[in-house]
């Protein structure tokens, strides 16, 4: 990746769209994106007691895993061994998103892959910990050799055959919205062809724990923007879609239906974990994501809010959403209600169900919504919903550290 | 749109070379005592920058962090292991992201702009200038913090040393901060003429290829280049290694890129070309010029 004073930048690229030719997803709704449509259209959301997870929570605390031990991930992966959970996923998902957009004679093209996550291979890690506190000399070194985040983008691309460009963004919960952002940007500076951009989270002794100990963990079934909303239920899953510049676009069998708009990321400023009580990140991300996609706040069509689940984040979401949208409100649900909070992943998984909106005009339901919340005057969709007229679908991805993101996906 | 990116401001701590301020004199002390050492580090880093720039809110904020807050995950790791995911206190996991020293530094600032972290091994804080560089040049903002720090804590050193990543080098930590502009501004260190990373070369010919390509696309004579901090690369321009101050770690080029901006600033040298390897995967060179 070179740039110089003499690499040309035309201000009016800063803006256009960049188109999608495809995209993977794995989830505790399904191993790809059929599935996953699937799962939606029946209503049957991922979440269960803990299975696969090795931890004392077991039995008291949901979350939605992929129905899947790593030895059977790696089968689906196509490689000998199990490695880090969170590597095995994101390889699924991103080779499902390179075989969909089926470019044409790849390798004359500069492609870029961007991957977030949260904890890297912490999967591993948490047990060769247990070893190495007894004594520093001993734990297996190939249950770290992936611990750190890059090291799993890297392990994947290499998998995948990118070496033109490898970037790992970790930004907690709006990490892939931002990888997915920066590809776009890539594209639009004319550095990049292809970008594979979205990202990927195991679950995790570690994460388990961490939320648990901030009590935000619901230990029923998440209720995202209920009133009686108890927190959220952990997940986990990879989602990436497929950026292409026109020129790729042109080559295209099967034309791309849509393209990223818009993409704003803000910051809250206001807690390290907690959202300001008006969500002003939110609201400036949101904001930010319309005026760079040059739309109005009617223009969207449906929201695929952040939605967790805890009592914070939808208050502080919801009041954003009203204080940009009132008195006219779009379709909106939290696909969280079937996937779980995939952390890291959470941004390129409901990206990737963002341009299925998009493609296919659908709405999905937010299950489990049963009673409005006093504060706001708008409720989520509870139903599935196909061939709605949507030309607009904005993707809304908060974080600890007060990192906001928001992506507009478009017809083309 | 201007090509040039303008080095504002550049702070940096290096422990190793005893580079380190007095942080209570910096930071709250208050807030300090819940500070992991990266930081505080970078907090402070930060902080030094923006001061010398006389600028009191940048634009954007990006960092880069090659390994994260490794003491705080250490810590909350190690709890969760020994009290079996029973009575764990949050704190630790809250500062353990990889997003906390950005994420703290907007607060400390209330700058509700742009914030991005960057974790990419050896790229990390190569990616964070790069996503800074199209910032300006987007013109989305006109002044962007970017930093590049990691810490090294006593597991970290056993387990890196049994990869025998400290082999042929010192175990190194440091966090070091720049304040980039789209346009020039009095007192600037350098100017920013270009940068180029690439993956993995599978023959040495191939890396001195790269740099020479690069500094073809920019054209610029390697004649004209008087010094290389880094690895030698460039047969007859005399090099400074940098590693042996500021030990091995995958943002020391955070450093190097410091410890130019300051010799071109301080009119030592007029153009500096620093070019560094993390463990012979990650390559990355960054040419700097005089600032007028």
């Amino acid at each position: 990746m070179r740039i110089t004073s003499a690499t040309t930048f035309e201000s009016r690229a800063a803006n256009a769209p960049v188109a999608i030719a495809g995209m993977g997803v794995i989830s505790a709704i399904g191993r790809n994106v059929a599935e996953c449509l699937a799962s939606f259209e029946k209503g049957e959301a991922g979440m269960g007691a803990i299975t696969y997870l090795d931890t004392v929570h077991r039995g008291q605390l949901p979350v939605a895993e992929v129905k899947a031990d790593n030895e059977t991930l790696a089968r689906w992966a196509g490689v000998q061994k199990p490695v880090s959970r969170t590597a095995l996923l994101s390889l699924i998902a991103a080779r499902e998103a390179l075989e969909c957009a089926a470019i044409p004679d790849r390798a004359r093209w500069r492609t870029g892959f961007i991957s977030a996550n949260t904890v890297g291979g912490m999967d591993r890690t948490e047990n060769f910990y247990a070893s190495f506190l007894d004594d520093p000399r001993h734990g297996g070194l190939r249950d770290v050799v992936l611990h750190e985040c890059g090291s799993v983008t890297e392990w994947v691309a290499n998998r995948l055959g990118i070496t033109h460009f490898h970037s790992t963004i970790s930004t907690a919960c709006s990490s892939s919205a931002n990888a997915i952002g920066f590809g776009a940007r890539m594209i639009r500076h004319g550095l990049l062809d292809i970008v594979v951009a979205g990202g990927t989270d195991a679950l995790t002794r570690f994460t388990l724990n961490g939320f648990n100990s901030l009590m935000i963990l619901d230990s029923h079934f998440c209720k995202p923007f209920d009133n009686d909303r108890m927190g959220l239920n952990l997940g986990e899953g990879a989602g990436y879609v497929v950026l292409v510049s026109d020129a790729v676009a042109a080559t295209l069998s099967r034309s791309a239906g849509c393209a990223l708009s818009g993409f704003a990321n803000a910051n809250d400023a206001y807690h390290q974990t907690a959202s300001s009580p008006d969500g002003r990140g939110s609201w400036l991300a949101m904001k930010g994501a319309l005026q760079r996609a040059g739309l109005e706040p009617a223009d969207i069509g449906y929201i695929n809010l952040h939605g967790t689940g805890t009592q914070n984040n939808d208050l502080a979401e919801g009041t954003a959403i009203r204080r940009l949208f009132d008195p006219v409100y779009p379709a909106m649900s939290s696909t969280k209600s079937f996937t779980g909070h995939t952390l890291g992943a959470s941004g390129g998984i409901e990206a990737v169900f963002s341009v299925l909106s998009v493609l296919n005009g659908l709405v999905y339901p937010n299950i489990r919504f049963h009673t409005p919340m006093t504060e706001l005057p708008f409720t989520p969709n509870v139903e599935f919903r196909k061939g709605q007229p949507l030309r607009h679908v904005l993707s809304n991805s908060f974080g600890f550290g007060g990192n906001c993101s928001s992506l507009i996906f478009s017809r083309k | 749109m201007s090509m040039n990116i303008y080095i504002r401001s550049a702070a940096c701590i290096a422990p190793r070379t005893s580079i380190e301020p007095d942080y209570k004199a910096l930071l709250d002390p208050k807030v300090l005592r819940r500070m992991s050492r990266i930081i505080r580090m970078g907090v402070a880093a930060a902080r030094s920058c923006l001061v010398e720039a006389g600028l009191p809110m940048p634009d954007a904020i990006v960092t880069g962090t090659g390994y994260g807050c490794l003491e705080d995950t250490g810590v909350f790791l190690k709890n969760m292991i020994t009290r079996k995911e029973e009575a764990l206190q949050p704190a630790t996991f809250i500062q353990s992201t990889h997003n906390t020293v950005g994420a703290q530094i907007a607060l400390i600032l209330q700058c509700t702009g742009y914030n991005n972290t960057f974790v990419h091994r050896g790229f990390s804080f190569e990616n964070a200038v790069l996503d800074a560089i199209l910032l300006l040049r987007e013109g989305e903002a006109a002044t962007v913090l970017a930093g590049g720090l990691d810490e090294l804590t006593d597991a970290s050193f056993a387990i890196l040393s049994r990869f025998g990543l400290y082999r042929h080098a010192q175990e190194g930590e440091g966090a070091a901060f720049f304040l980039l502009a789209n346009q020039p501004g009095p007192g600037d260190y350098a100017k920013l003429e270009g940068m180029t990373t690439f993956y993995k070369p599978e023959i040495p010919q191939e890396i001195v290829r790269e740099i020479v390509d690069f500094l073809q696309a920019q054209a610029v004579d390697p004649a004209s280049i008087d010094l290389v901090i880094g690895e030698e690369i460039l047969p007859g321009i005399p090099t400074q290694p940098y590693k042996t101050q500021c030990g091995e770690y995958p943002t020391s080029t955070a450093y190097a890129l410091w410890l130019a901006s300051r010799l071109i600033k301080t009119g030592v040298h007029n153009r500096i070309l620093v070019y560094n390897h993390y463990l012979g995967i990650h390559h990355a060179a960054f040419l700097l010029g005089e600032a007028s």
